[in-house]
């Protein structure tokens, strides 16, 4: 049976001042390789200057089925949004 | 309930993500069609890969060592993609190796020349991104975002088969008479590439319907006709099509009518090429064991070291 | 007979190319996908570096030669690379060891190189070490994976560090530059940094260190293997049967 490795989530910071984002997926057998790996697959373009890679199985995910009850009630909690606060014109600038 | 959702999902055109419910026939059809698309990278870097040792300027040869790298990332970007609805890549793999899951029978053409080069930029990536630009709004999110990235990095790929043929319609006798030639074998099998009639698609409504196709196969191949002849024209070459003409009333060309038996011997894979692609990458695979094997073998040994 | 710097940056530019071109032997047929992208992603490095050196080279000869001309016009007694590079790429253990020794020996160069007093090839060499330094991460890296995998890998990188050993003298530098060096051109020997750091790699790999003295030479003096010719054959072939013509 052929040798299989584990897949590792791939995040890359694009630019200084930007979040990781996620950007996919290599296969390696570890982390070192997956890293370079990394590299060769998501910054040839000079899109990268930091990179982390995961193992697929150690990212913890919220379940779908609990998508309203996780993200439904901040539907109704206006008062956390500044436009909420009609303020006289002069201080509306805050 | 689930399949409410889905179809509201797909109606206001919003993105199907890996953790989403989807009908099985959703599925497994995405995992057919990324799974084509990704072997066709792989195998489509056979092809011109062959000329990297043989280029015959040092800038062209960077070039396409580029442009080949480029495509073994498009295959792990859409490996990816297809994983995500569930199909580790050691069995896609499998699949091609098998020859249970096919892939684009364009690449069972050979390059005898260097302009075959420039025309598979030219054409067949020409009308690789007339289906690709559609897929980047394919409803499946996976999909769709590697499909923006493919497409960025798709345009240079035509360009550089274009400045190729440039080069040659603008060199010598013989680099002339090459180029034609390339073109003369390119042309029939990239008008093809785009799939059969609309008339015999039997799966163009229902992938139009789950937002996983964008246009019908006769639609980007008038495009890709309508598109490619003024380029022709530009280098001075003439497509082999008698029945190539402008038709003003129209507003598109009226072109021939494609060998689709030859089409269907292709997808076959009739010939020596197909089973040539094939071996190529079963070999890599097969030889590369003891590789994979023995990095492996450390990744465990280091593991139980730093548990020790 | 003293060699002059021309003599000195073709050699470099041999190198790095004859290397690129092994190197790209290997796409489409590496153990993984991912190793397809690596190897292609060294390969093009080289070339890189293999046409600076080139087009640099056409200054100095002042003759109006390109990088083209040095690439497919010259014959093999005409190049400069060490023997190592035109060696046959073998399985990946040949191919590995046989780039870890030069990844390790092109960084020192390459480290030495940016204080050269030459401005031209002091500015590539900073650009070139980071390149080479990311080589070696790689390279050393499949090294120790495959000395201390398996039973068949630790067999196989053992038979092919000591089939690539009796090369690696050529890599440490040639014995005319002494005028170059003399002129702050090119910098010290870098001979006792790399067999620190070579047995460094090899210990970590778990593997023996070839104690033969026997090198094989010749290489930077136009004295070539068999392997050259067939290999310039493939990569000369279509320019040279268009003499004259741009692509």
């Amino acid at each position: 049976m052929s040798t299989v490795f584990p897949q590792w989530e791939v995040f890359v910071r694009a630019r200084r001042g930007l979040d990781h984002q996620h950007a996919g997926s290599v296969h390696a057998p570890d982390g070192e390789t997956a890293l370079r790996a990394a590299r060769d697959l998501f910054t040839r373009r000079q899109e990268g200057v930091s990179l982390w890679v995961v193992p697929s199985t150690e990212i913890v995910a919220s379940d779908p089925a609990d998508v309203d009850a996780l993200f439904g009630p901040a539907a109704d909690k206006a008062y956390r949004f500044p436009t909420n606060y009609d303020l006289p014109p002069e201080v509306d600038h805050m | 309930m689930s399949q409410e959702h889905f179809d509201a999902l797909i109606e206001a055109d919003e993105r199907i993500e890996p953790d989403d419910w989807m009908p099985d026939d959703y599925r497994n059809t995405l995992v057919r069609q990324i799974a084509q698309h990704a072997h066709s990278e792989i195998i489509g870097m056979q092809p011109e890969g062959e000329w990297i040792t043989r280029a015959p300027s040092l800038r062209r040869k960077a070039i396409l060592t580029a442009k080949v790298q480029d495509e073994a990332g498009h295959g792990l970007y859409l490996y990816g993609a297809a994983e995500s609805l569930g199909t580790p890549r050691a069995e896609l793999l499998d699949r091609l190796h098998a020859k249970t899951q096919k892939y684009s029978s364009i690449f069972n053409y050979p390059t005898p020349e260097w302009a075959d080069v420039g025309a598979i930029g030219w054409l067949v990536d020409g009308a690789a991104i007339m289906n690709q630009v559609p897929l980047c709004r394919c409803s499946y999110g996976p999909y769709g975002r590697a499909m923006v990235r493919i497409c960025k990095e798709e345009s240079f790929h035509q360009r550089q088969g274009y400045q190729i043929m440039l080069s040659l319609s603008e060199g010598t006798p013989e680099q002339q008479a090459m180029a034609q030639r390339a073109l003369d074998r390119w042309w029939w099998p990239s008008v093809m590439m785009f799939g059969p009639p609309d008339g015999d698609s039997p799966n163009t409504g229902r992938s139009m319907a789950w937002g996983i196709k964008r246009f019908t196969n006769d639609e980007l191949r008038q495009n890709f006709v309508d598109a490619t002849v003024p380029q022709a024209e530009l280098l001075g070459l003439t497509p082999p099509d008698d029945a190539l003409v402008w038709n003003a009333e129209r507003g598109h060309y009226d072109f021939g009518e494609p060998d689709w038996d030859e089409f269907a011997r292709m997808v076959r894979g009739e010939g020596e090429i197909p089973d040539l692609r094939i071996g190529v990458r079963r070999a890599a695979h097969d030889d590369g064991d003891w590789v994979r094997a023995a990095a492996a073998a450390y990744a465990d040994k280091q593991a139980a070291r730093s548990a020790a | 007979m003293a060699a002059d710097l021309l003599t000195h940056v073709l050699r470099q530019g041999d190198r790095a190319l004859v290397l690129s071109h092994r190197l790209a032997q290997w796409i489409t047929h590496a153990p993984t996908l991912e190793e397809d992208v690596a190897l292609a992603n060294i390969s093009l490095d080289l070339l890189g570096q293999a046409r600076h050196l080139f087009t640099y080279a056409g200054e100095l000869e002042g003759e109006g030669h390109d990088e083209d001309h040095f690439a497919y016009w010259r014959d093999a007694s005409e190049f400069r690379n060490p023997l190592l590079v035109e060696q046959p790429n073998g399985d990946f253990a040949v191919t590995i060891a046989r780039q870890v020794f030069h990844d390790q020996a092109a960084v020192l160069y390459w480290e030495s190189m940016t204080d050269s007093g030459d401005p031209t090839i002091a500015a590539l060499a900073a650009r070139a070490r980071n390149e080479t330094a990311f080589h070696l991460q790689h390279s050393a890296g499949w090294l120790i994976r495959l000395g201390d995998g398996t039973d068949e890998s630790r067999r196989r990188a053992q038979a092919a560090v000591d089939a690539m050993w009796p090369f690696t003298s050529e890599l440490l530098g040639a014995d005319d530059e002494g005028a170059l060096r003399a002129d702050g051109l090119i910098g010290e020997s870098i001979e006792s940094t790399w067999q620190v750091a070579v047995a460094d790699i090899l210990l970590g790999a778990g593997l023996e260190r070839p104690t033969s003295t026997e090198q094989c030479t010749g290489g930077l003096h136009g004295a070539h293997s068999e392997h050259l010719e067939p290999l310039l054959h493939e990569m000369q072939g279509l320019a040279r049967a268009h003499p004259g013509a741009t692509w």
